[in-house]
């Protein structure tokens, strides 16, 4: 049964990990979970390596950073290779199609095209954060986080006028990982 | 889950929430990481509370305007991080000792100088306490979650208003942008303290004479009270003196008022304390890495427990001092070199030893570095 689960998302400043992130810790205490996410980021608005975590638990969240990386998104190179020697050997990497990994791990491997979906099906690389959300979701246990709950989330957190766009994201994402 | 409204929010966004019911009418400050969403929220909330926020054009003015915005009446607060905190240092001594309540957030990041921008550090404990010149009365209180970044920062107004003085809310980059849920009071549930007025007739104030709690009744400017502001050494009327026994009765008061009501502004939290051989000292983000090292060397058997200042200034003498006649060896956790340790080892190192775990990397120290300074201290 669902206790706790440890998220890193990582990517390039402007990607909106950072959103990404809030998404889910915000679905889950919707969801009247406990959640916890933080984030860390160079000084550059665009560019450099942006990374964002969350922790969803059903205890009390006491450390508040990821010791035990369960998930990992990596949506660059750059932030692959920073980060994958983090991943839990029976952990899940998502990573998009652009990014070169290793193939003889312990870990399932997601290599799925999360920024041309967000390019191709939805118009704007912009919303590949989202596109990532859907995906990260489908992977989830079933039941950690319902639906309605991250469907409300994101239709709170996105830019006011998007939201129809960011919902399609978040579907398409699903879709990439459940066809 | 009860039907309190209860919010995703950083520690910097509960600190507005907190300075908003506590009364905070009046922001002015500089921008500056990882701060700078305590002035973002400001400055969308305050206008619809009937507040004002005022980017100033640096951290001096910052300090001086709340200053100014509090001598009329209104609760005030800037918020900054280690390179603005420097430059506030200056009017901090002019709030002092012209007893001007007001709130300054320090969320420090890696220093010294501009640092380490967007990382944390707890670098600035000691600039806390002795940043501005002069013996001054310093209260600083310390939060180490989102709950109690909103509850702390209410009793930071409360214990400003009270003490006529100015109260640091001394936070970390960890806290101040990490989310989790907020859940926020009914204003009902809040207790808020303002400022002792004068009840005398305005041609009868002496704007400086204590009352036998050390702390002079405060007129708002405006209101027909008439009365002299100044840095230097002054009488109870508010103007400069030279005369040396009443300079010396000013600055033990203003230091009294703080030091002799110490058990009224001493928070801190206790876990896993009772039969705890081993105590680790630590506050902010610190003190969660604490927690999770705790529950671990528990499992294993290994009493150790946690004392976590809330009120890092005044220090919490009497709380060290009865730790150090129970426990076998003290550690102090904090991601700087030593600042705080240096107090505790002053208080406690003559009854147990006193060692310190530091990081000054700009990443909070891990549970498992902790565990590892504690077991190879073995």
């Amino acid at each position: 049964m669902f206790q706790r689960i440890e998220m890193r998302l990582s990517g390039s400043g402007g990607q909106g990990v950072i959103l990404a992130a809030i998404i889910f810790a915000d679905a889950a205490i919707e969801y009247g979970l406990n959640a916890i996410q933080t984030q860390s980021y160079g000084p550059e608005a665009r560019g450099g390596a942006s990374k964002s975590e969350v922790i969803i638990s059903k205890d009390e969240i006491k450390y508040p950073k990821v010791i035990n990386c369960n998930i990992l998104l990596a949506l660059t190179q750059k932030s692959y290779d920073k980060y994958v020697a983090t991943l839990d050997k029976n952990g899940i990497l998502v990573v998009d199609k652009s990014v070169n990994v290793n193939e003889d791990v312990s870990y399932k491997v997601y290599k799925i095209p999360i920024i041309e979906t967000a390019k191709n099906k939805i118009g704007t690389h912009m919303v590949a954060n989202i596109v990532s959300v859907g995906a990260l979701y489908a992977l989830l246990e079933d039941g950690v986080i319902d639906m309605k709950a991250i469907k409300k989330s994101i239709s709170e957190r996105v830019p006011p006028g998007t939201i129809d766009k960011n919902i399609s994201a978040f579907e398409e994402g699903i879709k990439l990982i459940k066809g | 889950m009860s039907n309190k409204e209860y919010k995703l929010l950083q520690g910097n966004e509960a600190c507005v929430e907190g300075a908003i019911a506590a009364g905070m009418r009046f922001f002015a400050g500089y921008p500056i990481t990882p701060s700078t969403e305590i002035a973002e929220l400001s400055a969308q909330k305050l206008p619809k509370y009937g507040g004002k926020f005022i980017q100033m054009e640096d951290e001096l003015s910052s300090m001086a305007a709340i200053i100014g915005a509090s001598l009329t009446g209104i609760k005030s607060m800037t918020a900054t991080s280690g390179p603005g905190f420097s430059l506030m240092q200056e009017n901090l001594g002019y709030a002092c000792i012209t007893e001007v309540p007001c709130v300054v957030a320090n969320v420090q990041r890696g220093g010294p100088s501009t640092g380490l921008p967007t990382s944390p550090a707890q670098g600035d404990v000691m600039q806390a306490k002795w940043g501005t010149h002069g013996d001054h009365p310093v209260i600083a209180l310390t939060p180490n979650s989102v709950q109690e970044t909103y509850e702390i920062t209410i009793t930071a107004f409360n214990l400003a208003e009270k003490y006529r003085t100015p109260v640091i809310l001394l936070m970390d980059e960890t806290v101040g942008h990490m989310r989790e849920k907020l859940i926020l009071k009914d204003p009902s549930e809040i207790k808020v303290i303002n400022r002792k007025k004068p009840t005398c007739k305005p041609e009868d104030y002496v704007a400086y004479r204590a009352d036998e709690d050390l702390i002079p009744p405060m007129a708002s400017f405006g209101e027909g009270y008439r009365y002299h502001v100044t840095g230097l050494t002054h009488d109870e009327t508010g103007f400069p003196t030279n005369n040396n026994e009443i300079s010396g009765k000013l600055i033990e008061r203003l230091n009294n008022k703080v030091e002799k009501n110490i058990g009224e502004m001493s928070y801190y939290e206790e876990y896993e304390l009772e039969d705890a051989e081993i105590v680790i000292v630590a506050f902010g983000g610190v003190s969660r890495s604490a927690k999770s090292a705790i529950d671990e060397m528990r499992r294993n058997g290994k009493k150790v427990g946690l004392f976590r200042p809330i009120t890092i200034w005044p220090i919490l003498e009497k709380q060290i001092n009865k730790i150090s006649e129970k426990s076998k060896e003290i550690y102090v956790a904090e991601m700087n070199l030593g600042q705080y340790f240096l107090e505790v080892d002053r208080i406690a190192g003559k009854k147990c030893p006193v060692n310190k775990i530091c990081k000054v990397t700009g990443e909070l120290i891990t549970p498992n570095e902790i565990i590892n300074a504690i077991y190879g201290g073995k």
